[in-house]
């Protein structure tokens, strides 16, 4: 769900940071070399970049645009107007309202908890939590649907209290965001433990023990003085996680192959794109989609890197 | 103050077991239920272990399914996740090096264009993917997928932090002094004190692309191209487990015991990575903080 590669992020960049500034008083920027070797070392990634990020962009807009009489917007009014279109937006909205306030008050809390333990015991918790990352995707999927199946899950006693007997009564149109939430957190969570942990580990000792003099309590200290001092990572989770969450499409698939017929196969955005484009052929309004998902990413992505101040690369 | 305090602590160890409770039961559940037959997965406890023959036996059962129809599935994650991870870091290392190190026009625009794809969640691109990739012929060829994988700008993000934090630049000047021309510093200084910093990047490129689902799924077409996280679904529909309807094209039935022992199989290179790989990501980790 989330992607894996953002889990040691911050530790780099603040770590990275603390670097930059000391060289940066050595030396302004980047120094040394000819204009002619910077290019010849960024060639390669430059092709990829124009090749499989910035042409595929501009091709989806321009086959979401195009209209029988040269350029409109009929593809995204057609598919806005799809009885699919709203619910899928709708159930992508509730399953991220739950999974994100969820999983920032878990992380948080399980963070801030660990990082009071010592450093052997908070090793072994946090590889605990970070292992489930390894299953993000496919695999994880079929997991939970053992974990979710009565017959079969050794959470039966939770599931028997809502009288579940069969996966179909847990996979009830209702229940999806919940499960989508539990699976993403399952496989995410781990990653995010480890990065506000390492955040945590960037706090001065002095200022902790400053706090403690002066009878800060344990809880005191955590709201106090860690929460306020790793918040901008947990508006990074946040904002990543929603871009992240705004794409599902493996969980619904899956569930959706396994309930036949319990989840519609065009419960979230992408699948209801997927559909549109193999299922009827409908190019042009699966780019359309594409274009509207691109846009909540695109936007997403500016906040942070622009507003964020997380990326201060020089 | 004190029984608060203690009472404080045990309600944090409650907490923390519990979570731990809810990572670890099912990967525990994953690796005993393989030792299993249905029937005892159905009717035993969750946390019975079956038998050792009867792990072999689901092994050799999954493996051998439709030929070697799993085998295939793994070549093929194998093939799209190294020759993507090998692209990746191809490009991702000398352009990181060359964002941080060198000076050329546009160099703050591509930074700036580099860390608003890499937050983007690359599955927004899929279609548009598939889309290009259908115009140029590309669709049901390795290249497909392996293309895509290449295309990393968080590894590029990665390796120039790496890069303008961790590598004096006298050491460079030096190398330039002595007569080295650009790549020769590249290769010859730069490079060999990267180590770390590769392997991190190698690290996530391999894990995002053995794990992608998405884009392979879109860009594959039939049993000889899917990678293994297709074939999990595959799998699934063809169980009686979840499709009672299924009546299978294949000969052998898929219960549960073979599902697991399939999605077990299906993770095991990213398992055995990330229990091995600790050490190089901690080095790798905590190498930008080295010249702080």
């Amino acid at each position: 769900m989330t992607n894996p590669s953002a889990t040691v992020v911050p530790d780099e960049r603040v770590s990275a940071r603390r670097g930059r500034r000391a060289a940066g008083r050595r030396n302004d920027g980047p120094a040394g070399g000819s204009r002619t070797a910077g290019y010849f070392f960024v060639a390669l990634y430059v092709v990829l970049l124009l090749a499989l990020g910035i042409a595929p962009t501009v091709y989806a807009i321009a086959l979401a645009l195009s209209a029988p009489g040269g350029l409109g917007f009929a593809h995204f009014v057609n598919t806005f107007n799809l009885f699919e279109f709203a619910p899928a937006f709708e159930h992508i909205f509730e399953f991220e309202g739950i999974w994100l306030a969820s999983q920032t008050i878990f992380v948080v809390i399980l963070a801030l908890i660990v990082h009071t333990l010592t450093r052997r015991v908070s090793t072994a918790f946090r590889f605990v939590f970070y292992l489930p990352g390894a299953m993000a995707g496919a695999a994880s999927v079929v997991v939970w649907l053992f974990m979710f199946d009565p017959n079969t899950s050794p959470w039966a006693f939770i599931l028997h209290a809502f009288h579940y007997q069969l996966l179909a009564n847990t996979a009830a149109p209702g229940n999806l965001p919940v499960l989508f939430a539990i699976m993403a957190f399952f496989t995410g969570a781990g990653g995010w433990i480890v990065i506000m942990y390492g955040a945590l580990n960037n706090i001065p000792q002095e200022l902790i023990e400053a706090a403690e003099i002066d009878g800060s309590g344990a809880i005191q200290t955590a709201l106090k003085i860690k929460l306020p001092l790793i918040r901008k990572w947990i508006v990074y989770m946040l904002v990543l996680s929603f871009a992240a969450g705004s794409q599902l499409f493996v969980e619904p698939q899956i569930l959706g192959v396994a309930t036949v017929g319990e989840v519609s196969p065009q419960w979230s955005p992408n699948q209801l794109a997927y559909n549109l484009a193999f299922q009827y052929d409908r190019f042009n309004d699966a780019a359309a989609i594409s274009v509207d998902l691109l846009v909540i990413g695109l936007l997403v992505a500016v906040l942070l890197v622009w507003r964020g101040k997380l990326f201060e690369v020089e | 103050m004190l029984a608060r305090r203690y009472a404080l602590r045990l309600i944090a160890m409650i907490v923390l077991l519990a979570f731990a409770a809810f990572f670890v039961v099912p990967m525990i559940w994953l690796l005993l239920a393989p030792t299993k037959t249905d029937y005892q997965i159905v009717h035993e406890s969750p946390f019975a272990f079956g038998s050792l023959s009867q792990f072999g036996h689901t092994f050799h059962k999954v493996i051998t399914y439709q030929g070697d129809l799993m085998v295939t599935w793994l070549k093929n994650s194998a093939i799209y996740a190294f020759g993507g991870t090998a692209l990746a870091l191809l490009a991702a290392i000398p352009a990181g090096y060359g964002l941080a190190l060198t000076q050329f026009i546009g160099r703050r625009a591509l930074l700036g264009i580099t860390l608003v794809v890499m937050i983007m969640p690359a599955t927004a691109l899929v279609l548009p993917l598939f889309l290009e990739a259908s115009a140029v012929h590309l669709i049901g060829t390795v290249w497909s997928v392996i293309l895509p994988f290449a295309f990393f700008p968080f590894g590029v993000y990665l390796a120039y932090i790496y890069f303008s934090s961790s590598i004096p630049r006298d050491l460079l000047s030096a190398a330039r002094i002595d007569g080295a021309g650009e790549w020769g510093v590249f290769r010859h200084v730069a490079l060999p004190l990267a180590r770390p910093i590769v392997a991190l990047v190698a690290f996530f490129a391999f894990v995002a692309d053995w794990n992608n689902y998405y884009l392979p799924f879109v860009m594959t077409y039939d049993n000889s191209q899917y990678p293994v996280t297709v074939g999990l679904q595959i799998l699934i529909s063809s169980s009686q487990v979840f499709t009672p309807t299924a009546s299978g094209s294949a000969s052998v039935e898929i219960f549960r015991p073979d599902l697991a022992m399939a999605t077990l199989i299906s993770i095991l290179p990213i398992l055995i990575i990330f229990m091995f790989a600790q050490r190089t990501l901690v080095k790798g980790m905590l190498a930008g903080a080295t010249k702080g």
